[in-house]
């Protein structure tokens, strides 16, 4: 971390979310991290590295290898006051705690009729494009983002990491905090310094452009960044969109720029069947329908349980900065 | 299970109990038979659509509620645990809001019957998800570690169809390894719905497994409320002295089908229920009481009449009161107002 200028300091995604963790775990006596690994190890990033020397085992707790229990034993903190951050080591091994997440965490507030409550925050890396194979890739955020109860975060910059992040920590319900793997190191940017917060469901305009809105999140949010510049050479005008927050969603900030450019491109990684481009899509054409000049497109995975370990499966997988501007120049000639 | 033989025998140990906790045990029992009897009544009758059984838990709940103590246990229940909450404190009144899912119920007619929730109980939210609560009795009983809180436990209660699940193990595992102050009690009836024990698990002995987490283990006669509060008192003392988890295991039965939706007469025999009977904790604690003269005949009925008049009371009064209305369905989702979209 290199210090640029006295407001703010220079991060990738690992040290902004491993600084904010830190902070939080120095202001409030209440957060503690529970997951596999997060001790001496100091997690399989580093994020926690250590952190269990000074705030010690009963804040920073290894747990035996259980998601499930994971969560749960979370979720019984969070209802007996505590701000627990629970960590899945990689979102691939979310699915034992499914029901802790879903059936429990996202109806406490709900069932009790307010009676009890789960601030707690569930963080996981997730994403592909690191050799990761079936079970060290995958996206989840379609899983989750059905279920009303819970709130959905996927941040790609470290600013956002960690106005985020704090604003997950601080919320009064169950938020998941998902962090792509290949942004950790790759991803690097300024981050104010002193404790701040964003609200979850704003989007960030990252380019303005006038022809094509394209939307995203993640790590494709920078490859789109990159493939939307390399078309201002070609006179080419894309806006990009960088959504931040999967539920709640920012309709304000889309409709505003799809009203505005008239096509919409959404990009994600996970793939197309029943993902966030199929809502973002079903919006847009029952609130938009009229301003769009083409078809919505989406560019997504494919509908294959997991990219594959070989690099050409990969590859095939994700998209690249090079497919992402020849959609957007089809989208713009359309 | 010695207690059982014991009160075969002719022989009573109060294990402390005063006459006045020994009728209140009781009267517990009573009032669950009681309010269960009429959800079954209630429903035959087609006011509500829905009730379920926990007659012959009776027991086990009424003298594991002595032992808890109130404004300072935490209670981490499951479903079929109505004499668990009458026990600490939930009213006849507020059972029947739950039946008649009226808006001033404890979940605002959102769930199921017998799902109460009270903080100012220490009676959290109870899932209909099997062994889902019992992460939640493991994170509430560390918290209470974490805060340094000492002289408290967190009870919490769960059928034998509960330990075949992952957050069972997970559960016991965590509670063992941090030495957490709960105390896990199964209240084993033998029929998962209606799978028996046999092929639920491949020795019957829930609590032998005890052994397997490094925590002590005990097993009770579920029929017998003292015997019952014997030995939850003994896991409460060692929880909240700083001793960590007991799994505790009384063998009780589930005379009534599962909930009014099920028939038990499609997977067991009458002859099995009928034998069964004859162990039900209800006459047998009232013989016991009236034979030692812990309480008179004539005391006994007037307690009945009691529970009979403040369950018609609680009837008439909650099924006047009014259901939630349909706007509540959006309420509390999340703190703030119900949008998925910004």
């Amino acid at each position: 971390m290199a210090v640029v200028s006295a407001n703010t300091t220079v991060m990738n995604n690992v040290e902004a979310v491993r600084a904010t963790l830190y902070d939080a775990l120095k202001s409030d006596e209440r957060v503690c991290i529970l997951g596999e690994d997060v001790g001496a190890r100091g997690n399989v990033f580093l994020i926690t590295k250590d952190f269990v020397g000074e705030f010690g085992e009963r804040r920073i707790i290894d747990t035996p290898i259980a998601e499930a229990s994971i969560v749960g034993i979370a979720v019984g903190m969070a209802m007996e006051g505590l701000r627990p951050v629970a960590e899945i080591q990689f979102a691939d091994f979310i699915y034992p705690s499914f029901n802790q997440i879903v059936g429990e965490a996202a109806k406490i507030r709900y069932r009790s009729n307010g009676e009890y409550t789960c601030p707690m925050v569930i963080r996981t890396p997730y994403g592909g494009g690191v050799r990761g194979a079936l079970s060290h890739s995958v996206s989840i955020e379609a899983l989750f983002y059905h279920v009303p109860g819970l709130k959905i975060v996927a941040p790609s910059f470290p600013a956002d990491v960690k106005g985020l992040l704090n604003t997950a920590i601080d919320d009064p319900d169950p938020v998941m905090f998902l962090e792509h793997k290949k942004t950790y190191r790759l991803i690097k940017g300024e981050v104010p310094n002193g404790h701040y917060t964003i609200p979850l469901g704003k989007a960030n305009v990252l380019k303005e452009g006038t022809q094509l809105s394209v939307v995203s999140y993640g790590l494709y949010v920078h490859w789109a960044l990159e493939a939307a510049r390399q078309l201002e050479g070609e006179g080419i005008s894309v806006e990009v969109i960088d959504l931040r927050s999967i539920r709640p969603m920012d309709k304000t900030a889309i409709l505003q720029s799809v009203e505005k450019t008239r096509k919409l491109l959404i990009i994600h990684e996970d793939n197309k069947f029943g993902g966030i481009g199929a809502e973002i899509s079903a919006m847009v054409a029952e609130e938009a329908l009229f301003h769009l000049d083409a078809p919505i497109r989406r560019l997504c995975g494919p509908d294959v349980p997991a990219m594959g370990y070989a690099l050409p499966l990969e590859e095939e997988f994700m998209s690249s900065p090079a497919e992402m501007a020849d959609a957007m120049r089809e989208m713009v000639k359309f | 299970m010695k207690q059982s033989a014991e009160r075969r025998a002719g022989s009573f140990e109060r294990h402390g109990l005063t006459d006045e906790q020994l009728v209140a045990i009781f009267r517990t029992m009573l009032m669950q038979r009681t309010l269960e009897n009429r959800g079954f009544q209630l429903n035959r009758q087609g006011k509500i659509p829905f009730a379920s059984a926990s007659e012959g838990h009776e027991a086990v709940q009424a003298g594991a509620a002595m032992a808890f103590a109130r404004g300072k246990d935490i209670l981490v229940p499951y479903y079929r645990d109505l004499g668990l909450a009458l026990g600490i404190g939930v009213t006849p009144y507020e059972v029947l809001l739950s039946l008649f899912a009226r808006a001033a119920d404890h979940s605002a007619g959102r769930q199921f019957p017998h799902h109460y929730a009270s903080r100012n109980l220490g009676l959290h939210t109870i899932s209909s998800v099997i062994a889902a609560q019992l992460p939640h009795a493991v994170g509430a009983a560390y918290a209470m570690t974490y805060r340094g809180e000492r002289g408290r436990a967190v009870l919490t209660t769960f059928g034998d169809g509960a330990t075949s699940e992952g957050e069972w193990h997970e559960s016991l595992n965590f509670a063992a390894v941090h030495k957490l102050p709960v105390v896990f009690l199964c209240e084993n009836n033998e029929w998962a719905i209606s799978t028996p024990l046999a092929k639920q698990m491949g020795q019957p002995d829930v609590h032998k497994r005890a052994a397997g987490y490094g925590m002590p283990g005990s097993v009770v006669d579920g029929m017998d409320p003292v015997a019952c509060y014997a030995a939850v008192r003994e896991a409460f003392e060692r929880a909240r002295s700083g001793g960590g988890p007991t799994l505790v295991e009384a063998k009780c039965y589930r005379f009534l089908a599962h909930t009014t939706d099920d028939d038990d007469r499609t997977y067991r025999s009458r002859e099995e229920v009928e034998r069964r009977r004859k162990e039900d904790p209800l006459p047998c604690f009232e013989r016991l009481l009236v034979e030692r003269t812990i309480v008179s005949a004539e005391a006994m009925a007037a307690l009945k009449r009691s529970v009979l008049e403040e369950v018609n009371d609680a009837t008439d009064r909650a099924e006047a009161m009014a259901y939630p209305l349909a706007d509540d369905l959006y309420e509390r989702v999340y703190a703030e107002a119900w949008r998925p979209w910004l």
